[in-house]
């Protein structure tokens, strides 16, 4: 175990300088009097060497994508390849200016159109918005799209949004913002949503639904037809949360499964950075008849009836995404999903193979769900335990008690980028933790051993946060 | 896990109990707060707030997740446990002392089981 990493404002040193911040390319601006601050800002003072070694020492601990193995369920962390990178960084698109003439910048309005129109044939819808900056940002934008919507029609009345208890935790939360009153829908045993359930619960103050599918347990959601069905019939409208896309790929559209409008994730399935490395990009697309309230573009010094983003969005992540999307193909798109599928597949076989219990015990998606409820009560050692001790073997822990309907969940991503190798490692992982849990589950309640950080307080952490580090008096 | 006989419970895990046929106060089980774990935030409604059987009137936060909490009768809120709110952990300590409100003018309840009856529906 090696020491913590000093802050770099504890590293600093009064008067040390560097040159990493580039010149200024444009004219110097005297700030009125009134505006310049009276103090000296707070900034850390060190050499260009202790700049590099500070943020080298702090990739070495991190982990990501290029480190290794990472199932983190509902995530899809697949390995984001580097000719995005090539593209993103062609000086016409990294030094494009926001606010240059539109004939300035006719390459970056090219990306911007043909990244919407490939959207629109992946999804199946009529237009997209590229400005929200993330998923829940997308569904936030989803929400509102389908409350103008209501409310243009005279039917402001409308005031439940419906979602599985299956559903990501930004689905509520997302309504609640947007002013919907959140309802769950319950699943039934199988895991899918109880049509008889929703039955009950349609009537004309229902806004809309929104769902994933394939749901959060890695299922296909069987009945969507008939439940798009069911939610128009009563007047509301079907949202799309594209979070699990991955799977679908090129194989089925949300818009002929029914769906009126759908964020997608280019941070997942478009293999564009997460994140706090990323920045996200959750694009919004919609039905022709929900065209009309989409986000605008406004120009400078006017204001358009919704916008989310200034100016167009997270550009860089766009043209990061329509590299991917131009390099793949339509037909290698349906490779990404057929081979997520399979790679899922494969590894639940082996962990199943290994002794571990699949919360459904049927063909998954791009996911699968276990429960360690039964080794929870047998020998103690519970899901956040195993998740821990992964961290010991190198590799990067599934998701944990996640979806909430399952007890003690352990949720696993492989995604179409990793390897049988990879894959059979994982399971060979999983197995020797099996193993650890007959022999010694006193040891798994601390692990991991071999972290930086070993096993943090989180419950004192959430009681009494520290939010802002202060220099020692 | 303690069930107390003083009490009636809730499918969805709450406590009641009552002083009279209208009064009150409710609370959240053991086998409840076990299955949340340690507690970091409680949000509970105001005095003279109505509270609705069956319908949520509460949450609490635990380092999983945010659960609602149920209502188990219909009437008014005539206190809440305040102390909660600085020490969600007393509702792990001591799930039984750790009253959320007390509810008064009660006219509805949803379906309630006795400790015996409670004790076989968390042991299934």
């Amino acid at each position: 175990m090696s020491e913590a990493v000093l802050l770099s404002y504890e590293k600093s040193v009064p008067g040390r300088r560097s040159e990493v911040i580039p010149k200024p390319d444009v004219p110097a601006y005297a700030l009125p009097e009134a505006l310049r601050r009276k103090t000296p800002l707070l900034l850390p003072e060190l050499s260009e060497v202790d700049v590099d070694r500070h943020y080298t020492e702090l990739a070495h601990r991190a982990y990501g994508v290029n480190c290794g193995f990472y199932p983190l369920g509902s995530c899809t962390m697949k390995y984001n390849p580097a000719v995005n990178e090539a593209v993103a960084a062609l000086p016409g698109f990294a030094q494009a200016h926001p606010l240059a003439p539109a004939h300035a910048v006719a390459g970056c309005r090219a990306v911007m159109e043909e990244l919407s129109e490939s959207l629109c044939r992946i999804a199946g819808m009529d237009a997209f918005t590229l400005q929200p900056a993330a998923g829940a940002h997308g569904e936030l934008t989803g929400m509102l799209c389908v409350r103008a919507y209501h409310e243009s029609r005279g039917d402001a009345a409308r005031k439940t949004m419906l979602v599985p208890d299956s559903a990501h935790g930004t689905n509520p939360a997302s309504a609640a913002m947007a002013g919907f009153t959140v309802v769950n829908v319950p699943s039934r045993a199988d895991g899918c949503v109880d049509l008889d359930a929703l039955s009950a619960l349609l009537d004309d103050g229902v806004a809309g639904m929104m769902m994933t599918n394939p749901n959060t347990l890695g299922l296909f959601e069987k009945d969507i037809l008939k439940i798009s069905r069911m939610v128009h019939a009563s007047g509301g409208l079907m949202y799309y949360d594209g979070a699990n896309l991955n799977a679908i790929l090129g194989l089925a559209r949300p818009g002929d499964m029914g769906f009126d409008v759908t964020h997608l994730n280019l941070h997942k399935t478009f293999s564009t950075p997460h994140g706090g490395g990323g920045p996200g990009s959750g694009p919004v697309g919609v039905k022709a008849l929900l065209a009309p309230f989409l986000p605008t573009v406004a120009s400078l010094g006017e204001t358009g009836p919704l916008q989310v983003k200034a100016f167009h969005g997270n550009f860089a992540t766009l043209a990061r995404a329509l590299a991917y999307i131009k390099t793949l193909g339509g037909d290698h798109l349906r490779d990404v999903a057929h081979h997520a599928v399979l790679n899922a597949n494969y590894l639940m076989a082996r962990l199943k193979a290994a002794g571990y219990t699949p919360a459904f015990d049927r063909p998954c998606m791009h996911e699968f769900v276990l429960t360690l409820e039964h080794e929870r009560e047998t020998t103690g050692v519970s899901a956040l335990d195993v998740a821990k001790t992964v961290i010991d073997y190198g590799m990067h822990p599934p998701t944990m008690y996640f979806p909430l309907i399952v007890h003690e969940a352990l949720m696993f991503e492989p995604t179409e980028t990793e390897t049988r190798e990879t894959l059979d490692r994982a399971a060979q992982v999983m197995a020797a933790i099996r193993a650890d849990l007959e022999r010694d589950p006193e040891a798994m309640h601390t692990a991991p051993h071999s972290a930086v950080i070993g096993r943090p307080d989180e419950v004192r952490a959430a009681r009494t946060p520290v939010l802002r580090w202060k220099p020692e008096p | 896990m303690e069930i107390k006989t003083d009490r009636l419970y809730s499918e969805s895990h709450e406590w009641v109990l009552f002083e009279n046929d209208t009064t009150a106060t409710v609370g959240l089980s053991d086998f409840a707060q076990s299955e949340l774990g340690d507690l970091v935030f409680v949000n509970l409604p105001q005095v003279g707030d109505t509270v609705t059987a069956g319908e949520t009137f509460a949450d609490v936060e635990s380092v999983k997740a945010v659960s609602d909490v149920y209502s188990p009768v219909t009437g008014k809120v005539v206190a809440v446990n305040a102390t909660l709110l600085d020490a969600p952990q007393t509702i792990n300590e001591e799930p039984y002392e750790a009253w959320l409100v007390k509810v008064e003018g009660i006219t509805g309840k949803v379906a309630l089981m006795d400790a015996d009856a409670y004790r076989a529906l968390t042991e299934k």
